[in-house]
C-alpha cells in the first residue's frame, strides 16, 4: 500500500510540473529504439557522471514536435535512423552545424552531412539475398540484373513505402537519372513473385522458403533471422561489387538547433563514434561501425568484406520525395 | 430524434435584437458545459483543418493520379466489409448470447467480448504469421501435397477484412447485446402471444428495436477502421491513412497529410450526421431486466451453437492468444525487466483516468442534448466525436502543435514559469490525458447517448414533480438509469487507451511508457515475437475490466 500511495504522489506530480533539466544533463530525443541506445547511455552516465534522458517514437512526429517546440525544446539531440531523415531534419532547420574535428576524423566523409549537421554512426547495408537451393551466386550481379526478363516471378521486395527502399530508390535516381531509374523499378514489379512484404523479416523468410528465389533487405534482419532459425537456405550477395558498390545507409545524429546544452550533445555524439563505443552503439543491432577503425562483430566479418557506394548519403533525403513518386509512378506498392 | 424547432427546447430562441446579451443567455448551463468539452477535440481539429491554408499543387497532382483513384476504392471496400462483417457477427452473437439458452451460454456471454481487448495489430500479425506462405499452417501443406498454390491469399482485400471483422466485432456485440438485454422482452413475448414466429419476432420487433445501438456500434467501426494504419500496414493494404502517411513521411508534406485528414474527417460528419437523421424520431423505452432468456433451443441445435461459438472464440482469441504466449515464453529472459510492473501502473494508470474523463464529458454531451434540441447544441456534440476518426499520428500532432505554441506564449510572457526545462504545460500528463479524451469521446458518447435515449420522458418529468432539477436529477434519476451505458462507455476507452499508440509515444512525459510504448519499441524493428511479451500483458490487464464489466451487468 505504501509502494502504491507514493506511485500515486509521483503520478499526480507529474500531472502538474513539468520536469526542469539539471545543468549536466543531455535530453535526447530518438527514431532508434530503446533496448539499442540506453545501455550505451548507461554506459556513458557511469563513464562520465552526465545524466542523459530521452524519449523514443517515429522520426515524423518527432520532428513535428521539435518545430512544434521551436526555441523552448528541451531536445538537445537528435537520433534517428536513415539518412533520408536526418536530411530531412536539417532541412528544416532543426539542426546546427558542428565543428568537429574528433568527428571528421572519425567518420567517413560519405556517411555525415556535408553541412556538418549530422553525423552518421552504424551502417546497415541493403544488399541481395538469395535462396541457396534455386540460385547459384554467379547468376547474381547487381540490383539493377533484378529488373531482367531471367526474375520473372522470382523477387520478393519489401513495400515501397519504408524508407529504406525510398533511400535506395534515390541513390539509383543519382546515379542513373530518372528515366532509367524508373524502368529498373518497373522491371521488379513485373518479377515480383507475389503481393511486396509489410517487412524484411517477412520478405526473408519467403526467401528462404521458396516462394521467390532472390530479394532485397537490410543486412541486420538477415543477421537476427539466422541468429533464431540458422537451417533457412539464405544467402547473402554482395551487390554491384563490378560497379558503384553495395547500397549503404546509416543511423545517426545531430544537435538540435536550439539544444540547451549543446556541448554537452557534441560530446556524447563523439564518444558514440569513439572506437571505445562503436562496438556498444553497432552490434546490438547487428549494424557496422561507421568508425573505420573498429572491427565490427565477428559474425557480420563472416559475410565477407564488400565495397560499399560512395555517394554522400545526404543524396537519399534530397532526392526521397522523387523516389517516392517515382515508385508510385510505376506501380510499387 | 426529430428536426426539433427551438420552439421545442425549453429555452425560448434568444431575440436577435441584442445578440451579445442574448449569446450570453444562451450560453449557459449544460450548453456551455458541453461546449467545453467539445473544445477538447475541436482545437485539434481546427488545427489539421487550417492546412487548407497551405496548399500543395504538385503534391496533390502526384497524388490525385497515381494514388487516390486506387486508394479510394480500397477504403470503401474496406469499410463496406468491415461494416457489414462486424454487424453480422456482432448482431448474430448478441442475439444469441442476450435471450437464447443454450450450453455455455453464460460463458460465451462475456468471452466474446474478450477480443477487445486484443490490439488489431496484433491480430493481424498472428493471422499472417500463422496463414502466410512462410507460416506453420501452408508449411505443414506443403509437406503433405507437395504444393498449397491452392490456399487463399491472407495478405488480400478479403484477409483484411476478415482480420478487422473478427477484431472490431466486440464494438458492436457489447452495444447490440445491452439493447437486447435490456429492451422489453415483453414486447417479443407480446409478439409471440400474437403468433409471429421466433424469426419474425426478431426481424418485426427485436432488430428495428436495437437499430440505434447496433448503427451506433457499426459506426464506431467504421471510424476506427477509417483511422487504422497499423493493421492495414501489416497487411501491406493502401487505404486513405495510407496516402495521408505517404504524403507526410515519404512526399514530407504535412499540409497535404493534414488536408487528406481533413476530407476523411468531413467524410465521417456526413456519415455521423446521416445516422442522426436516419434513427427518425422512435422514443426508446426498455421494460428493465428480466432474468429469464425466451428462447430455449432444442438440444441438436443447442450443442451446434455452442460448438460454432467454440471455434469462432478460438480463432479470434485463444489461438492467437495462445500464439502469443509462446512467442513471449521464448523471449521472457531478455525482455522482461524490474520495469514492467511499472509500465502496467502507468497503463493502468492513464487509461483508468481517461475512462473517468471521457464518460464524464460524454456524459455532459449526452445529457446536453436531451435538455437541449437545437442545431448548435447538436453540432458541437456531434463534432466532438470526430476525434476517433482522424489517424491517431496526425491527431497528435494536431494536439501538440496548439499545446507547445500555448507554452511558448506563457514563456514569452512569463519565463520564470518554466524553470530551465522550456515547458509549462508540454511533457505534463495533463496534455496527455485531454489528448486520449479528444480521440476517445466517441466510443464513450455513443454507449452513453444510446442508454440516454431508453430514459423515457415520464420518468423525467415524475422526478422533476418530485423536486429534483439539474445536478440532483441527472445524478439520482439518469444516472442510475444509466449505469450499464456508463460502464460499457468505460471499459472500451479503458481497452482503448490501453491500445493506443501515437498520443501515447507524442505526448508521454520524460520515462512514462507504457505497455503500448513497450510495443511499439519492439514491432518498429520488425521484431514481433519481442512485442508478443507485452502485447499479452496487455491483453490480460486488459482483461480485468471486460471481467468487472461481466460481473456488473449481469449475465
Amino acid at each position: 500500500m505504501k509502494f502504491l500511495s507514493a506511485l500515486l504522489v509521483t503520478s499526480v506530480a507529474a500531472l502538474g510540473f513539468a520536469s526542469t533539466a539539471s545543468a549536466d544533463e543531455v535530453v535526447v530525443y530518438s527514431a532508434r529504439i530503446e533496448q539499442l541506445i540506453k545501455p550505451m547511455f548507461d554506459a556513458y552516465t557511469k563513464q562520465t557522471g552526465t545524466t542523459i534522458k530521452f524519449v523514443t517514437d517515429k522520426e515524423g512526429p518527432l520532428l513535428e514536435k521539435l518545430k512544434a517546440e521551436g526555441a523552448n525544446t528541451p531536445a538537445d539531440m537528435l537520433i534517428t535512423v536513415d539518412a533520408g531523415n536526418l536530411w530531412q531534419a536539417a532541412h528544416e532547420g532543426l539542426l546546427r552545424p558542428v565543428q568537429s574535428t574528433v568527428l571528421n576524423a572519425n567518420i567517413p566523409a560519405h556517411l555525415r552531412d556535408p553541412g556538418n549537421q549530422w553525423f552518421g554512426l552504424s551502417v546497415r547495408a541493403r544488399t541481395i539475398f538469395f535462396n541457396k537451393k534455386n540460385v547459384k551466386p554467379e547468376d547474381l550481379s547487381t540490383y539493377e540484373d533484378l529488373a531482367s526478363p531471367k526474375w520473372k516471378n522470382r523477387l520478393c521486395l519489401r513495400t515501397s513505402k519504408k524508407v529504406y527502399n525510398q533511400s535506395l530508390v534515390a541513390m539509383m535516381i543519382e546515379e542513373h537519372g530518372e528515366a532509367k531509374t524508373e524502368q529498373i523499378v518497373k522491371g521488379w514489379v513485373n518479377n515480383l513473385a507475389t503481393d511486396v512484404f509489410s517487412d524484411d523479416t517477412k520478405m526473408l523468410e519467403a526467401v528462404g522458403a521458396g516462394q521467390c528465389d532472390v530479394g532485397i533487405a537490410n543486412t541486420y534482419y538477415y543477421g537476427r533471422l539466422m541468429e533464431k532459425k540458422p537451417d533457412q537456405p539464405i544467402g547473402i550477395f554482395w551487390a554491384n561489387q563490378k560497379t558503384g558498390g553495395v547500397h549503404v545507409n546509416v543511423s545517426g545524429a545531430g544537435v538540435t538547433k536550439h539544444a540547451k546544452n549543446p556541448a554537452g550533445a557534441q560530446k556524447l555524439i563523439e564518444w558514440l563514434a569513439s572506437e571505445q563505443a562503436q562496438n556498444l552503439y553497432t552490434d546490438a543491432g547487428m549494424e557496422f561501425p561507421v568508425n573505420p577503425k573498429v572491427k565490427p562483430d565477428p559474425v557480420l566479418v563472416g559475410w565477407g568484406s564488400f565495397k560499399p557506394n560512395l555517394i554522400n548519403v545526404s543524396k537519399a533525403g534530397e532526392l526521397q520525395a522523387t523516389a517516392v513518386k517515382l515508385m508510385d509512378r510505376a506501380g510499387y506498392k | 430524434m426529430k428536426n426539433a424547432s427551438p420552439a421545442a427546447s425549453p429555452v425560448s430562441a434568444p431575440p436577435l435584437r441584442l445578440p451579445r446579451i442574448a449569446l450570453a443567455r444562451w450560453l449557459t448551463g449544460w450548453r456551455l458545459a458541453a461546449f467545453l468539452v467539445s473544445l477538447v477535440t475541436l482545437v485539434p481539429l481546427v488545427v489539421v483543418l487550417s492546412s487548407f491554408l497551405y496548399p500543395q499543387s504538385e503534391v496533390w497532382n502526384h497524388l490525385a493520379e497515381h494514388v487516390l483513384p486506387d486508394i479510394l476504392l480500397n477504403t470503401l471496400w474496406l469499410s463496406l466489409g468491415v461494416a457489414f462483417g462486424t454487424g453480422v457477427l456482432g448482431v448474430t452473437l448478441a442475439w444469441l448470447t442476450a435471450v437464447c439458452e443454450f450450453p455455455g451460454r453464460r460463458f460465451f456471454a462475456w468471452a466474446l467480448m474478450l477480443p477487445l481487448a486484443m490490439p488489431a495489430y496484433v491480430t493481424a500479425f498472428v493471422a499472417i504469421g500463422l496463414l502466410d506462405f512462410t507460416g506453420p499452417l501452408q508449411t505443414l501443406l506443403r509437406e503433405w501435397f507437395g504444393s498449397s498454390a491452392w490456399f487463399p491469399r491472407i495478405r488480400s482485400r478479403g484477409g483484411v477484412i476478415l482480420v478487422m471483422s473478427l477484431a472490431l466485432y466486440p464494438y458492436v456485440y457489447l452495444l447490440a447485446r445491452n439493447a437486447f438485454m435490456t429492451q422489453g422482452r415483453r414486447a417479443l413475448e407480446a409478439g409471440q402471444s400474437l403468433g409471429l414466429s421466433r424469426r419474425m419476432g426478431f426481424v418485426r420487433i427485436a432488430l428495428p428495436m436495437a437499430r440505434p445501438w447496433i448503427v451506433a456500434g457499426i459506426m464506431l467501426v467504421l471510424m476506427e477502421t477509417l483511422a487504422d494504419f497499423g493493421t492495414v500496414a501489416i497487411f501491406n493494404y493502401d487505404t486513405f491513412t495510407t496516402a495521408i502517411y505517404k504524403a507526410w513521411f515519404g512526399l514530407f508534406s504535412l499540409s497535404t497529410a493534414s488536408q487528406l485528414a481533413s476530407i476523411l474527417v468531413l467524410i465521417v460528419f456526413a456519415l455521423v450526421a446521416t445516422e442522426q437523421r436516419w434513427r427518425g424520431a422512435r422514443r426508446y423505452q426498455g421494460s428493465g431486466r428480466s432474468q429469464a432468456t425466451t428462447y430455449r433451443l432444442k438440444p441438436a441445435l443447442g450443442w451446434t451453437v455452442s460448438l460454432l461459438l467454440g471455434l469462432f472464440f478460438c480463432a479470434t482469441f485463444a489461438i492467437p492468444l495462445t500464439q502469443l504466449v509462446v512467442w513471449s515464453a521464448s523471449v521472457f529472459a531478455e525482455e522482461f525487466d524490474a520495469r514492467y510492473p511499472m509500465f502496467i501502473w502507468h497503463s493502468v494508470l492513464l487509461s483508468a483516468i481517461a475512462a473517468v474523463l471521457v464518460v464524464v464529458a460524454g456524459l455532459i454531451l449526452s445529457y446536453a442534448l436531451r435538455v437541449y434540441r437545437d442545431w448548435p447544441t447538436r453540432f458541437f456534440a456531434r463534432l466532438s466525436t470526430l476525434g476517433y476518426a482522424v489517424p491517431g499520428t496526425v491527431l497528435a500532432v494536431g494536439i501538440f502543435i496548439p499545446v507547445a505554441w500555448l507554452d511558448n506564449r506563457l514563456l514569452a510572457w512569463l519565463p520564470q514559469l518554466g524553470g530551465s526545462g522550456g515547458s509549462v504545460l508540454k511533457g505534463t500528463l495533463t496534455v496527455m490525458l485531454l489528448a486520449y479524451v479528444a480521440r476517445f469521446l466517441a466510443p464513450g458518447f455513443n454507449a452513453i447517448d444510446s442508454a440516454m435515449q431508453r430514459i423515457t420522458r415520464s420518468q423525467e418529468e415524475a422526478a422533476r414533480g418530485m423536486g429534483l432539477y439539474g445536478w440532483r436529477l441527472l445524478a439520482q434519476v439518469h444516472v442510475p438509469l444509466l449505469r450499464g451505458g456508463l460502464l460499457t462507455a468505460a471499459l472500451m476507452v479503458f481497452v482503448d487507451v490501453m491500445k493506443e499508440m501515437p498520443i501515447t509515444l507524442m505526448t508521454r512525459p520524460f520515462g512514462w511508457d507504457t505497455l503500448a510504448v513497450r510495443v511499439f519499441e519492439m514491432t518498429s524493428e520488425g521484431q514481433w515475437e519481442l512485442a508478443a511479451l507485452p502485447a499479452v500483458v496487455l491483453v490480460l490487464v486488459g482483461l480485468l475490466p471486460v471481467m468487472l464489466l461481466t460481473r456488473q451487468s449481469g449475465q
